[in-house]
């Protein structure tokens, strides 16, 4: 918890990133624990939950939403719709988007958390929210974004508005540089850990220190992204050349103050991370990858594997790297993030590798990862994957079993046929 | 406020995909089509044990994991009124004070299943909840529900609380 000083600092600045976006999107001079009205810069709705957002909005008398500039809505769940059913969701959505003017981000365009990023809508010290728990993806770009569900999303769109309670922050000081075959989703995985899925509950995570500047936006939307995994409400990197770059123009970024107060604070230092591994069927059953190496993946049954990348490998990059030196002689499944990243990965050769390495290039879109859609993996399946969730049943059949570990790991994997160090490859 | 009910307890870090599966909700989004489908992956023959009254009891960072809002419109649907846990996810929480489904933050860990369960808020102190097990004579003290939450609960929903407002501008 937040310790307060014993008198009010005068006119001392103590504010966390969190606390600086949320008071001045309120309008009050707030600190953690206050509970605020904000207005919201934009707002991502996915086909998972916009049915019954539609359906709220017009129990609470909805007519028009507040500024359909500002409303984003994506078909990455159902992407393609697997049955009648939820065809008649695209359905609704589209019409409901049609006549307010919102703009739907259609089947294979990519997950809606990530065309958020892409979009270039959410920048330093906006508040965004989406109707999707990894709405805390955003806060890689200095924004203070979190999820929220189908009721508030619909009141959302028709004030503009959202209260929040101001969060506490657990400062993440990353130092030094990750070695070799060591990538963003090993920190986060570290990360989970540590904290387990409720250390950071109800908190924000802010991220600091000279590690960030090695870290590409990529790899920063990788420990936002699972900083929900610890139940925290937000998870923000400041700003810096590689967002400025990222986003194509400066912006004044948003930083702490020197006499912030947080509730806690962590210290990585990258060099010493490990190739990690989440165990089903918990995000926070972490362990080294070494330690479960061995474990046959897809066993027998089926010669499947689930290989996910979320961010693009540019050219000569480490994942380039390991990638080049793999070919895999069993099957894997490859669902690009967005449309935007499978066609650099189409530019750059990638899918031409993925595609003669036996690769099954899937729809971009985030429905495989909860069994929304997509291949259903079969009983006793052991699956590794690039997601951000392995609870049991998550991709549709409770009698698999999903592991989650960095591409490299699950390159590694696709190679091998079995957990391994991607170091030793 | 006054809620009794039959405990019927689950543990720690109960996941929204444990609550109703991501495929049942693509099949229909209609909550008394859901409830027979409630904690299926974690008890397949849980949800027909579910009697209207009962009340959910679990550990700590109940309801983590995906946003998807009929992870409460299912458990309200099956007529529980609140759910008793040490802590919950903030999604989860939220959802459930916009369904006007109670959350009430606790220590569980002396509830047992099937325990009868009693609760009201303490009005001579801070507003506090007490939390009488009925079965085993044990009295808790539950954390009072934020003032400004409050209204919305009693509404029961954000639906009418919102309609509330508009008419009263």
């Amino acid at each position: 918890m937040r310790v307060r000083p014993a008198l009010p600092s005068l006119n001392v600045p103590d504010q966390t990133i969190s606390e600086k976006i949320l008071s001045a999107k309120s309008a009050e001079n707030t600190r953690a624990g206050d509970v605020v009205t904000c207005k919201i810069a934009v707002a991502m709705g996915t086909d998972g939950c916009i049915p019954m957002a539609i359906d709220y909005f017009e129990a609470m008398g909805g007519e028009q939403v507040f500024a359909p500039e500002k409303i984003f809505f994506a078909l990455d769940h159902y992407a393609p719709a697997p049955s009648q059913k939820t065809a008649e969701l695209h359905r609704r959505i589209r019409d409901f988007a049609a006549r307010q003017g919102v703009r739907v981000w259609e089947i294979g365009d990519g997950i809606g958390n990530r065309l958020m990023v892409e979009s270039g809508r959410v920048l330093p010290g906006a508040l965004a929210v989406g109707a999707d728990s990894h709405a805390v993806t955003y806060g890689a770009l200095n924004a203070f974004a979190t999820g929220i569900g189908s009721s508030d999303l619909a009141a959302a769109m028709i004030t503009g508005e959202i209260w929040l309670r101001v969060p506490e922050s657990i400062k993440i000081a990353l130092n030094g540089e990750l070695a070799p075959g060591v990538f963003a989703k090993d920190v986060a995985l570290a990360l989970a850990r540590q904290l387990r899925a409720d250390g950071a509950n109800y908190q924000a995570l802010e991220f600091c220190g000279p590690g960030i500047a090695s870290f590409e936006i990529d790899d920063r939307l990788v420990l936002a992204n699972l900083s929900v995994e610890m139940g925290a409400k937000n998870g923000i990197f400041p700003a810096d050349e590689k967002t400025f770059a990222y986003l194509g123009k400066k912006f004044e970024p948003v930083e702490p103050d020197a006499n912030a107060i947080y509730a806690r604070e962590i210290s990585l230092d990258l060099a010493r991370i490990e190739p990690q591994i989440a165990l089903p069927h918990k995000v926070d059953q972490v362990v080294d990858v070494a330690e479960a190496a061995g474990t046959p993946v897809q066993s027998g049954l089926s010669r499947d594997l689930y290989w996910r990348p979320r961010s693009r490998f540019p050219p000569g990059s480490r994942h380039s790297q390991v990638r080049r030196r793999t070919r895999a002689r069993r099957t894997t499944r490859h669902h690009a993030a967005s449309r935007s990243v499978l066609e650099t990965l189409t530019a750059d050769g990638t899918l031409t590798d993925f595609i003669q390495m036996g690769a099954v290039i899937v729809t971009p879109g985030g429905g495989s990862c909860c069994g929304a859609c997509g291949e259903i993996p079969g009983d006793g399946v052991n699956v590794i994957s690039t997601a951000n969730r392995n609870f049991k049943g998550r991709m549709g059949n409770s009698s698999a079993s999903i592991y989650l570990a960095s591409p490299a790991s699950c390159a590694a994997a696709a190679v091998t046929g079995k957990i391994a160090d991607p170091r030793a490859l | 406020m006054t809620i009794k009910g039959r405990a019927r307890v689950f543990g720690d870090d109960i996941n929204t995909d444990y609550i109703i599966t991501s495929r049942r909700k693509r099949e229909s989004l209609d909550p008394q089509y859901l409830r027979a489908y409630l904690f299926e992956e974690l008890d397949p023959n849980f949800a027909a044990t579910i009697q209207p009254g009962d009340l959910i009891v679990a550990g700590k960072n109940f309801g983590c994991g995906s946003a998807m809002e009929v992870a409460v419109t299912a458990v309200r649907g099956a007529g529980i009124e609140a759910i008793l846990a040490r802590t919950f996810s903030r999604t989860y929480y939220r959802n459930a004070v916009n369904n006007g489904l109670y959350p009430l933050i606790c220590d569980t860990s002396l509830i047992h299943e099937g325990d009868r369960i009693f609760i009201t808020q303490d009005i001579t102190q801070d507003g506090g909840l007490l939390i009488a097990n009925e079965t085993t004579g044990e009295i808790v003290r539950g954390e009072p529900i934020p003032s400004t939450l409050l209204p919305i609960l009693t509404a029961g929903g954000l639906v009418p609380h919102f309609r509330l407002k508009l008419t009263r501008r």
